[in-house]
C-alpha cells in the first residue's frame, strides 16, 4: 500500500510541475488564460481532446460494464465513438474554429447568441449546458474517491481521493489556464494509454495468455460475455450511436477546438482518434470480462472490478501506476470541464451582464476565471459527498442531453433559414424531454424506450430536430447581415 | 473524377461504415480468433477501417475554404 501511495504522490507532483512550467509562458490576458492564445499544435490538440473526452468511465466504467454485459460494450461505446467523434471534429470543429477565430469567440454560448441575435437564447443555452455538466463533473470527483479507496483497500476514505483530485486540478489550472490544462492533458493521456496497456499485459500473463483467459471465462459459466446475445439488443446498438454526438456540444471540447493554432491542426485528431479509442478501450473491455474469472458479479461491484484485479494480480508498483493512470483519465477531463464552466460564467455572465458600464479588463477576466474554477470545484466536491449513483449512469444521462442539442449546432452551421425561435424551441424540447426520460429511467438500470432497446437519446434527438425545423419555418429568418457574417464564403 | 463526385462517394463510404457497425451476423458467434471473441475483434478492426476512411476524407474532402480563409487572415 505504501508503494502505491508513493507512486500516486510522485505522479501528482509531476502533474503539478507541468502546471508550474506552463505558467512561465502565461501572458496574463484573458485569451491566453482561456484559450492559450489559440496556439495549440496538432499533437497536443489530439491528446488534449482525447484525454478530455475519455473520463473515468473509459477505464473504470467500461471495464465495469464489460464485466456484467460482455464484449458488446466495445461496439456500443468505443467503435461507435471511433466513427462519430472524428466526423464531428471534421464537420463541426473545423467550422467552429474558423468562425471562433474570426469573431474572437471564447465560449459556444457567444457563438449561438450572435448566430441568432438573441441574448435569451444565450442565457437558456447557458443554463441547460451548466445543468448537464453537473453530473459529468461529479463523475470525475467520485471516480477519484473510488480509486483511492479501492487501491488502499478501504484505508483511505473516498472523500480524500476526491479532495486530492480537486486540489491538484485547481493548482495547475490556476497556474497555466488552458495552456497548463492542454499540456497536463497530453501528459495524462499518454500516461493512461501506456499504463492501461502495461496493466493489461500483466493481467493477461497472470491468466496464462489471452486465449486461456477466454477459456477460463467460458468455464466459469460466463460464456455469454463473449457474445452480445441477450445482454445487448440490436436496436440499442443502432441507436447508441447518437450518444457520441454529444462531443459536438460539450463546452470543454468547444474550447479545445478554439485553442487550435490553425485549421490544419485538426488533421491529427480526425485521423488518429479511432486508433486512440482502440488503444484505451481494448484493454479496458477485455480486463472487464476477465474480472469474472476472479470475482463474482453478484458480490463485486462493476466499477471496482478493475482496481480489485490489479490489487490481486499486479505488484504494488503496478497498482500505484494504474491508480495514477485512472487519476490521469479523471483529471484530464475534470480540468477542461471545470475550466470551460468557469469560462462560461466569466464570459457569458460576468463579462456580458456584470460590467455594462465599462469593458472588463484582461486581469479581471483572469481573476474571475480563477474564482469560478475554485467555486465549481468546491461545489462539485461537496455534491459528490452526497451522490451515490454509479459513475456510468451519470455519464450516459449527461451525454444524452448534449447529444440531443446537436440539431441546434447543425442548424447554426449549415442552415441559413434557421431562426432563434427554432433554436429556443429545440433547446426547451431537449430540456423537457431530458427531464421526462430521466424521471422514467432513473430507477431502471439500462433503461430503453418501452424496453425495446431504443435509447432515450433517439427520441430526444428527433424531437429537438422537429422543433428546430418546424418553428424555424414558421418564424422570420435572421437578418441578412447575420447570414453574411456566418455564411460568407 | 470531379471533387463533388469523390465527396459523395466518401459520404457513401461513411454511411456504409455506419451500417457495418451493426454486425448482427456475429451477434451470437463466440469463435475465438487471435485470443479474442470474433464479435470483439470485428469492432477493433472496424476502428482501423474508420481511421482509413478518415484519411481519405482528409485527402479528398478537406474544407479548403476554411484553410484559405485562415491564410488570408494571417
Amino acid at each position: 500500500m505504501t508503494l502505491t501511495m508513493i507512486t500516486i504522490a510522485l505522479y501528482l507532483t509531476l502533474v503539478l510541475l507541468i502546471g508550474v512550467f506552463s505558467n512561465r509562458l502565461f501572458k496574463g490576458t484573458g485569451e491566453d488564460y482561456f484559450l492559450a492564445s489559440r496556439s495549440i499544435g496538432p499533437f497536443v490538440l489530439l491528446m488534449s481532446l482525447f484525454g478530455t473526452h475519455m473520463t473515468a468511465f473509459s477505464l473504470l466504467g467500461a471495464s465495469g460494464e464489460a464485466y456484467t454485459k460482455g464484449i458488446g460494450v466495445f461496439g456500443l461505446m468505443a467503435s461507435a465513438s471511433a466513427l462519430v467523434v472524428p466526423l464531428v471534429f471534421f464537420f463541426f470543429g473545423t467550422r467552429l474554429w474558423s468562425i471562433g477565430k474570426n469573431q474572437k469567440y471564447v465560449t459556444q454560448v457567444q457563438f449561438f447568441r450572435d448566430r441568432w441575435e438573441s441574448d435569451i437564447l444565450g442565457l437558456l443555452l447557458f443554463l441547460v449546458i451548466v445543468g448537464l455538466m453537473i453530473p459529468y463533473l461529479l463523475i470525475g470527483v467520485m471516480g477519484g474517491g473510488i480509486t483511492l479507496t479501492n487501491m488502499t483497500e478501504g484505508a483511505v476514505p473516498p472523500w480524500v481521493g476526491g479532495l486530492v483530485v480537486c486540489v491538484v486540478i485547481f493548482t495547475y489550472i490556476n497556474l497555466g489556464g488552458m495552456r497548463g490544462t492542454a499540456w497536463v492533458n497530453t501528459f495524462q493521456t499518454l500516461v493512461f494509454m501506456v499504463l492501461g496497456a502495461i496493466t493489461f499485459f500483466i493481467i493477461v500473463q497472470q491468466h496464462g495468455g489471452l486465449s486461456n483467459a477466454m477459456r477460463l471465462i467460458s468455464e466459469s459459466g460466463h460464456g455469454d460475455l463473449l457474445i452480445r446475445g441477450e445482454k445487448i439488443k440490436p436496436l440499442q446498438m443502432l441507436t447508441y450511436i447518437f450518444i457520441p454526438l454529444s462531443v459536438g456540444m460539450f463546452p470543454h471540447i468547444f474550447m479545445h477546438w478554439l485553442s487550435a493554432k490553425s485549421v490544419e491542426t485538426f488533421r491529427y485528431p480526425i485521423l488518429f482518434y479511432p486508433l486512440c479509442i482502440a488503444i484505451v478501450w481494448v484493454p479496458s473491455v477485455l480486463m472487464g470480462i476477465m474480472g469474472v474469472i476472479d470475482f463474482d458479479p453478484q458480490t463485486t461491484a462493476g466499477n471496482a472490478v478493475l482496481v480489485k484485479m490489479v490489487a490481486k494480480h499486479a505488484p504494488d508498483m503496478i497498482g500505484g501506476l494504474l491508480a495514477a493512470g485512472v487519476f490521469a483519465a479523471i483529471m484530464s477531463s475534470l480540468d477542461s470541464q471545470t475550466l470551460a464552466v468557469g469560462t462560461m460564467f466569466t464570459q457569458d455572465i460576468v463579462k456580458k451582464y456584470g460590467f455594462r458600464q465599462k469593458e472588463i479588463s484582461e486581469k479581471q477576466q483572469v481573476l474571475f476565471g480563477r474564482i469560478f474554477v475554485l467555486a465549481i470545484l468546491t461545489l462539485t466536491f461537496v455534491l459528490a459527498q452526497f451522490s451515490a449513483r454509479s459513475i456510468f449512469k451519470l455519464a450516459i444521462w449527461s451525454f444524452s442531453g448534449f447529444a440531443a442539442l446537436i440539431p441546434v449546432a447543425v442548424a447554426a452551421l449549415y442552415w441559413k433559414r434557421s431562426t432563434k425561435a427554432g433554436a429556443i424551441a429545440a433547446i426547451i424540447t431537449v430540456a423537457v424531454s431530458w427531464i421526462y426520460f430521466f424521471m422514467q429511467g432513473w430507477e431502471t438500470p439500462g433503461y430503453t424506450l418501452g424496453g425495446s432497446g431504443v435509447m432515450p437519446v433517439t427520441a430526444m434527438f428527433f424531437l429537438s430536430t422537429t422543433a428546430m425545423i418546424f418553428v424555424s419555418l414558421l418564424t422570420a429568418p435572421p437578418s441578412k447581415e447575420t447570414i453574411e457574417k456566418f455564411f460568407k464564403s | 473524377m470531379k471533387d463533388t463526385t469523390i465527396r459523395w462517394i466518401l459520404y457513401a463510404v461513411l454511411f456504409l461504415l455506419f451500417v457495418l457497425h451493426n454486425d448482427l451476423w456475429l451477434w451470437n458467434d463466440a469463435t475465438i480468433i487471435m485470443g479474442m471473441p470474433i464479435g470483439f475483434l470485428y469492432h477493433v478492426l472496424y476502428c482501423f477501417a474508420v481511421s482509413g476512411a478518415m484519411y481519405l476524407l482528409l485527402k479528398n474532402a478537406w474544407p479548403v475554404d476554411l484553410a484559405s480563409k485562415d491564410q488570408e487572415q494571417k
